[in-house]
């Protein structure tokens, strides 16, 4: 082994320049944000619509919806409207969840007023053909048993269903039977009321030149131009923690824990000090739970904590898959970890580390197209703007030991969470019934 | 009617933009090979070291051993104690991994671009000397363990196929082993057999060194001189040739999965070797003409048209990594399919449409659309700096060659139709591997 060595000073900070934006609001009321990135010639896009879940019909419907919206519209068969996209070099995907939907599409530069076309003909003339729309329902039928049948998805829905019981919050995947029952006349009004520029937002980033972007925008997107407007999901009920609940996995050989409670918005002031305290808790490889239940006791691959953002709620949410004979001494590690931190202030050198991964990361995140239109549509859909990407380093970098402290006593208290546990029950009950109160769901 | 829009939409393929990026390469006195590719557009750097071994190298009763020496090399080296790697990358405000393929192991982080010398630094540090000890080895073990736990033993259709597959197409270990491993190889695994890993396969001439992003060449060059110009130079293992003989009959097995909700099937056929880029490419374009998006042949009649599979897929590569491993390597193809519809059912289908296009060759304007779609794709990946970066060290590696980062979608445009139709034809019953899974599920 040669001798040690000393580790490298970090050089000069260079940072980014903040990205030049482009913006126009349509007489549809579609919001229309451009970006020019010519880094490689490629343009993405990113339409974001906000349409709510406000009742446990809805789930089924706008899942499927979002699946069956590029069967087809009135001019173009699916396999029509799926080899324009390839000619483009291009993709079209359509995703949801309980606040919104979006479609993310992407093309060669040359080909971006042709994936406009496109994207018109979807949003104007989608048709919800009957014998596709059925073939898809039991197709995204059959792919929902599959997904169900991974136990970390059973446990994330079954932390959902314990935090937000019949909110739309509470759960992300419609039972197969609720999607075979939808009709293609209900996805056809569906889209009607729920596919509207109105408080829509559309961010293009890429090799473009942006006021000719927009002019294009317009002119494409002239024929959208549906009523309507946004919706939100009801009030979220207050989470109320309860005892561990236990989801029976016979002969599992693994355990699912998943734990978390409210959490503050990207919009209140110490949002920046609560995702410090994630990263520090269990956000990043170097966090204290990975250093715990990982590299020194070997539990668990890959366990982490993040802050889930809902439009009219957030939530700090932690996942550790961890061998079922040490279910129970896994958890008390999670405690003990959440324990510490809401009861001592961490270093500072612990917080100074942990700003600089954060404001790298960021830094990383938006060095790409794809990176730099995602973050960019979150952040206008949260109501803040691009001088976003400038000020929230300065914010990381400020935050205090004493500040994490204080936020994490209101978010990471172990009293206010929800437990939900998959795993072998005759194994785990017993380990798991000496640390308190189970519950079998 | 929205005529306007029908109008917009041209009717030819959109082309492929070149692009190109500079590429400075050296190699120091103890044969570490080094490319350096500038691009100041961002503040960002990425480093990426890529050991030549692979999964293909472990030794009989060492199944999963390459994988869990990727594990310990994070566990500190010649002047790091444990986990201070990841935290001096991490505080840099940087990310970081690695990873085991069939030919090689990679270490990689992109972070700032301040803190390229730290990185350089950290990855010479490791390539001195790991610090492997009885407790770090016994920890990695048993995260090891839970890392296959968590992806194959606990999980629905766990490792299929690229675990369950390569024992049927392929007959020599090398080729078809567990290279996650079985627990009682890894729980045999000791700190001296790190230690010959390590001497044996982690000399600096077996290795290539890949930097980019914001940086000055010169000053990068000099500064990888001075981190790694002085790991002593070792013997470089000679590569063996892993090559066998075809299947030359069909050969089948069953993966009982009793987590699994429903049946699947994985059809593998061998294709030619990676190096020589003119039999090979053909076989990307297949398989994006076959499965990429809802115009592709298979997604149109398997799934839309006869809704005989719920999914199909197709790829090159167990690891689905066309551009990153050497011969013998597979073309697979996989579909989940229904209870209702038998295995047999969806394999004839394939072999229709493999009949179909192998007969008929590609429709008018299908080559083009497909190049294009493809060519975007490679564009797409070369925007983030890691990716760049990865994709040159490993065609550095293995083909000489950092710069077909740059040159692959063309190469890619100038496949004619009729190598596509070739390539379609050589796909035939009798020569391969097919896996079915059996549900069991709940």
């Amino acid at each position: 082994m040669s001798a040690p060595r000393t580790v490298p000073a970090l050089g000069r900070v260079r940072t980014a320049a903040l990205p030049t934006v482009a913006e126009r609001v349509l007489p549809s009321g579609l919001r229309v944000v451009a970006v020019r990135r010519p880094s490689v010639p490629v343009v993405h896009l990113r339409l974001r619509i906000p349409t709510a879940l406000r009742r446990g019909t809805d789930l089924a419907r706008v899942r499927l919806l979002e699946r069956t919206m590029l069967l087809g519209t009135a001019d173009r068969s699916q396999a029509e409207l799926a080899e324009a996209l390839q000619r483009v070099g291009g993709s079209m995907r359509v995703s949801s969840d309980s606040d919104r939907l979006l479609v993310a599409a992407e093309s060669l530069a040359g080909g971006l007023p042709a994936l406009l076309g496109l994207l018109a003909d979807v949003l104007t003339g989608a048709a919800y053909p009957r014998a596709q729309v059925e073939g898809e329902a039991a197709r995204l039928a059959d792919q929902t048993r599959r997904v169900l049948s991974q136990p970390g998805v059973v446990a994330d829905e079954a932390w959902l269903a314990q935090a937000f019981g019949a909110h739309p919050y509470g759960r992300e995947y419609p039972s197969p039977d609720e999607l075979l029952a939808v009709s293609p006349g209900t996805l056809r009004s569906a889209h009607r009321r729920r596919i509207v520029p109105e408080g829509s937002l559309l961010v293009l980033v890429g090799d473009l030149s942006p006021a000719r972007v927009l002019d294009r925008v317009q002119k494409e997107l002239a024929g959208w131009d549906t009523d309507g407007g946004p919706s939100q999901v009801p009030k979220v009920p207050a989470i109320e923690p309860g005892p561990l609940v236990l989801v029976d996995r016979p002969g599992a050989v693994q355990s699912n824990l998943r734990l978390g409670g409210p959490a503050l918005a990207r919009t209140d002031p110490d949002y920046a000090a609560q995702e410090l305290a994630n990263a520090l808790f269990g956000g990043y490889f170097s966090s204290r739970l990975v250093m715990n239940i990982r590299e020194d006791k070997g539990y668990t691959y890959s366990p982490h904590s993040s802050v889930q953002q809902g439009s009219r709620a957030s939530f700090l949410f932690l996942q550790a898959d961890v061998a079922t004979e040490v279910t129970a001494p896994a958890l008390v590690e999670v405690g003990y970890e959440l324990g510490r931190l809401v009861t001592l202030a961490p270093g500072k050198d612990e917080v100074a580390d942990t700003a600089q991964y954060l404001v790298g990361a960021l830094a990383l995140a938006t060095s790409t197209q794809a990176g730099l239109v995602g973050a960019l549509t979150g952040l206008l859909a949260d109501g803040l703007d691009v001088s976003w990407l400038r000020e929230y380093p300065r914010r990381l970098l400020a935050v205090t030991p004493e500040d994490v402290l204080s936020v994490s006593q209101r978010v990471l208290a172990p009293a206010g969470m929800v437990t939900t546990v998959v795993g072998d029950a005759s194994s785990v009950e017993g380990p798991l019934s000496a640390l308190g109160e189970v519950a079998r769901a | 009617m929205p005529q306007t829009a029908v109008a917009a939409v041209p009717t030819t393929a959109v082309a492929v933009p070149a692009t190109s990026y500079a590429v400075e390469r050296s190699t120091l006195a103890n044969g570490l090979r080094v490319v350096v590719t500038p691009d100041r557009s961002s503040p960002v750097v990425a480093v990426a070291v890529y050991y030549d071994v692979g999964i293909r190298s472990e030794p009989e009763g060492r199944t999963g051993f390459a994988h869990l020496f990727e594990h310990l090399m994070f566990q500190g080296s010649a002047s790091l104690q444990k986990m201070e790697h990841v935290k001096y990358v991490q505080a840099s405000g940087g990310t970081l991994n690695g990873s085991t393929r069939m030919d090689y192991t990679n270490y990689y982080e992109a972070l700032p671009s301040h803190a390229l010398e730290r990185a350089l630094f950290l990855e010479a540090d490791r390539m001195h000397s790991p610090r492997v000890t009885e407790e770090n080895l016994a920890n990695q073990i048993a995260v090891v363990k839970e890392e296959i736990r968590v992806n194959v033993l606990n999980q629905p259709y766990g490792g299929f196929p690229w675990l369950t597959l390569p024992p049927v197409l392929f007959d020599t270990f090398p080729n078809a082993h567990n290279g996650y491993g079985g627990f009682e190889d890894l729980e045999s695994a000791t700190v001296a057999d790190a230690q010959d890993f390590f001497d044996r396969y982690y000399a600096p001439g077996n290795a290539v060194l890949a930097i980019g992003g914001d940086l000055d060449v010169a000053e990068a060059m000099a500064l990888v001189e001075r981190h790694f110009g002085d790991v002593p130079s070792r013997a470089v293992p000679p590569r063996p040739d892993f090559d066998e003989a075809p299947p030359a009959t069909e050969r089948r097995a069953e993966q009982v999965d009793p987590q699994a909700p429903a049946p699947a099937v994985a059809l593998g056929w061998r294709v030619p070797d990676p190096a020589d880029l003119d039999a090979y490419l053909p076989f990307v374009v297949l398989t994006s003409a076959l499965t990429t998006g809802d115009a592709s042949r298979l997604r149109r009649r398997l799934v839309h048209e006869d809704r005989l599979a719920t999914d199909v897929g197709s790829h090159l590569g167990l690891m689905e990594d066309p551009f990153d491993v050497r011969n013998p390597t597979a073309l697979i193809l996989e579909a989940h399919h229904g209870a209702d519809v038998t295995g047999d059912r969806v394999v004839t289908a394939v072999d229709e449409e493999l009949d179909r296009l192998a007969t008929d060759g590609l429709d008018t304007g299908e080559l083009e659309r497909v190049q294009a779609r493809l060519g975007s794709a490679l564009v797409q990946g070369q925007d983030h700096v890691l990716g760049r970066v990865l994709s040159m060290a490993v065609f550095e590696q293995q083909r000489g060659r950092a710069e077909l980062v740059g040159e692959l979608p063309a190469l890619l445009g100038e496949v004619d139709g009729g190598q596509v139709q070739a390539a379609a034809a050589a796909l035939r019953p009798q020569s391969r591997a097919r896996l079915d899974v059996v549900a069991g599920g709940r």
